[in-house]
């Protein structure tokens, strides 16, 4: 195991845990019927909303490939797999890594 | 010590049909296979996933290490890219903190918060007592950890086989599984303005921040949401 991988990862661990850690601090003070809970769960909702509206829009690696329009389209196909099978996860899941390759080839 | 009742109840909710596992598992196979590329080895890739655990720190990472930043522009970068879980756990922690239960099963626990775990919890939550939903809440970020670190090794070995269409189809199974969860839990006005809000203006604020725009959306979404959210209440 090389020295600056193994430094790069305890780097990017510690890091990471640091946001964890201060958010658990935080909560040592905060009630979870208060209106400063409220407002984290909705900056919490929207952070993640954001994060993965980027991943589609703006991807990085593998995504790049794909182009604009078929990701978007494998957006609204997999929501309308969601809706028809009764809200289910796994449906709309599988069917975007598989028709996501297909897509592609069209557009 | 922590309740091996709770725990089972919470590491076996990586098994139930609408759980993340597949989608989780999936995304972890692409990172294994990017790592192996970036030039980690099997024990690199492995202890990454076990001490990360964040899949945009860990892509922040790998592509540092590949343009051969220093060790204090790693850090910030990844610091800024993984400070969305500061409210995650801000709005996760307080549901489970019990004077009967030990301070350092919080400290240690709240390494397990990543979008999937935390998921799980916000819609289980209700269904274990307060006192209990630290253990609940420990099986189940070991159970998500557990499938991101055989993921890990499974893409570290599978990398020379993965073509084009079939990263790109790993890739995409992560966002649209959280897209149909969030989507899901839109069950009252401030989250489902959060929601939308949140989908819109992160990729707006990308024009004027690339580095910035998540954190910066989330919290302008997230505000806006709430203010609505309360108003519409009182």
């Amino acid at each position: 195991m090389s020295i600056s991988v193994l430094l790069s990862i305890i780097v990017t661990s510690l890091a990471t845990y640091l946001s964890r850690f201060l958010g658990v601090l935080s909560s040592l003070k905060i009630k979870e019927t208060s209106k400063i809970f409220r407002w984290f769960n909705c900056l919490a909702y929207a952070t993640l909303a954001a994060l993965i509206a980027r991943t589609i829009i703006f991807p990085v690696g593998a995504l790049l490939d794909a182009s604009y329009l078929s990701r978007l389209l494998v957006v609204l196909l997999s929501l309308g797999v969601f809706f028809m099978t009764k809200k289910n996860f796994v449906y709309p899941t599988v069917f975007s890594a598989i028709s996501i390759g297909a897509i592609n080839n069209f557009f | 010590m922590i309740k091996k009742e709770f725990f089972l109840k919470g590491y076996k909710s990586i098994l139930k049909p609408d759980s993340p596992a597949i989608a989780l598992a999936c995304c972890f196979v692409a990172i294994g296979a990017l790592l192996k590329n970036v030039g980690f080895n099997i024990q690199e890739s492995v202890l990454s996933t076990v001490l990360i655990y964040a899949l945009p720190g860990s892509l922040v990472m790998a592509e540092s290490i590949l343009v051969g930043a220093s060790l204090l522009s790693i850090f910030i970068a990844v610091w800024f890219v993984n400070a969305r879980l500061y409210p995650m756990a801000v709005s996760l922690f307080p549901l489970m903190m019990d004077e009967s239960q030990p301070k350092w099963k919080y400290y240690l626990s709240c390494h397990f918060i990543a979008v999937s775990a935390w998921l799980i919890m916000k819609s289980n939550y209700e269904t274990v007592e307060k006192k209990d939903r630290v253990d609940f809440w420990i099986g189940i970020g070991s159970a998500t950890l557990s499938v991101s670190v055989l993921a890990t090794a499974l893409g570290f070995y599978l990398a020379d086989y993965l073509n084009k269409d079939m990263l790109m189809g790993l890739a995409i199974l992560n966002p649209i599984y959280f897209t149909c969860m969030m989507v899901g839990a839109m069950k009252t006005l401030q989250i489902t303005l959060s929601v939308i809000l949140g989908a819109i203006l992160g990729p707006v604020f990308y024009f004027y921040s690339p580095e910035w725009s998540i954190l910066l959306g989330g919290l302008v979404a997230g505000s806006i949401s709430f203010l609505i959210g309360e108003k519409n209440v009182n």
